[in-house]
């Protein structure tokens, strides 16, 4: 088969994939678009290695390694959504536009020893952060 | 036209739909679903182009961890179920010019760069699990170590992320 219906392909999947960071608004969407364009940059190196032959494997590999990688990266970014989850209770990220946290939420009663109790602790701890 | 195209071609479109679904659908749990789908079907095309260990990475790493651990995201951040039209940003219209113009971009240098070539699908031993993994042992030996050592530090890091905050 020509070389190029693998290189369109791999180009529409990521040009889908730009439009899915930049458009959408939730922040595990965003996650997905970055996973298309890591699927759209395997699909090129394994076409470039069918093309190529060469001696070192080298484009299968490599695209052995990007999902090794994605896997690793998708695994902390999700946490870090977690975290923002916790204490904004919102992962819109047009609404995630300051690096102070003005909008603290502080809902896990799991790390309060005893949930009414460290209520105002919470309040004071949260007025800290604010006015600071 | 032989089989081989016909079937990348459709592959290819597949693929190509479920990932516009992915951006256009309204429902959350229905963008994870046709991420599966769009998955899948690149996994068909590594199948194609001889890299059947790539595709089966694929299908057990990407479907199976990847796409698992967004679902378990999406249910953990009380994702809605239903549909929910206030997923498109206010960035819609400058996010399509910015998607289509890398996309020609991309299209036209490929076109230009590598426009009669084809491929040559050797059989044999190519794209197998024997091969790859002598070549991974023997000459990438270096980068899968330092490969495990970026995992254990995801590993750590998410660990240290998730952890309940003591109060003071």
């Amino acid at each position: 088969m020509p070389v190029l219906f693998p290189l369109v392909v791999s180009s529409l999947l990521f040009a889908v994939g730009v439009y899915v960071v930049l458009a959408r608004r939730h922040a595990v969407l965003v996650l997905m678009g970055v996973e298309l364009m890591l699927n759209a940059v395997n699909l090129d190196l394994v076409s470039f290695d069918a093309l190529w032959h060469d001696s070192l494997d080298s484009g299968q590999l490599l695209s052995l390694f990007v999902v090794a990688i994605a896997a690793a990266e998708i695994g902390l970014g999700l946490a870090i959504v977690l975290l923002v989850f916790r204490t904004h209770r919102h992962i819109d990220v047009d609404r995630l536009r300051d690096l102070a946290d003005r909008d603290l939420v502080r809902t896990d009663p799991v790390s309060s020893p005893a949930g009414s109790t460290a209520g105002p602790a919470d309040e004071a701890a949260g007025e800290a952060v604010t006015t600071s | 036209m032989t089989t081989v195209e016909v079937v990348f071609l459709v592959l290819g479109a597949v693929a190509i739909t479920s990932a516009l679904l992915v951006a256009l659908d309204a429902n959350l749990v229905h963008c994870a679903l046709w991420l599966v789908v769009a998955m899948g079907a690149l996994a068909g095309l590594y199948g194609l182009l001889a890299a059947e260990f790539v595709a089966l990475v694929q299908v057990l790493v990407y479907i199976g961890a990847v796409v698992v651990l967004l679902l378990f995201a999406l249910m953990l951040t009380r994702a809605p179920t239903g549909s929910l039209p206030g997923l498109n940003g206010s960035t819609r219209a400058p996010a399509a010019v910015v998607a289509t113009a890398t996309g020609v971009i991309l299209v036209t240098t490929f076109a230009v760069g590598f426009g009669g070539e084809r491929l040559a699908i050797r059989g044999g031993d190519v794209g197998s699990a024997h091969r790859l993994g002598a070549t991974l042992f023997s000459s990438w030996v270096l980068p899968f170590e330092i490969l495990s050592v970026l995992l254990l530090a995801a590993l750590i890091g998410a660990i240290v992320l998730s952890r309940h905050r003591e109060n003071g």
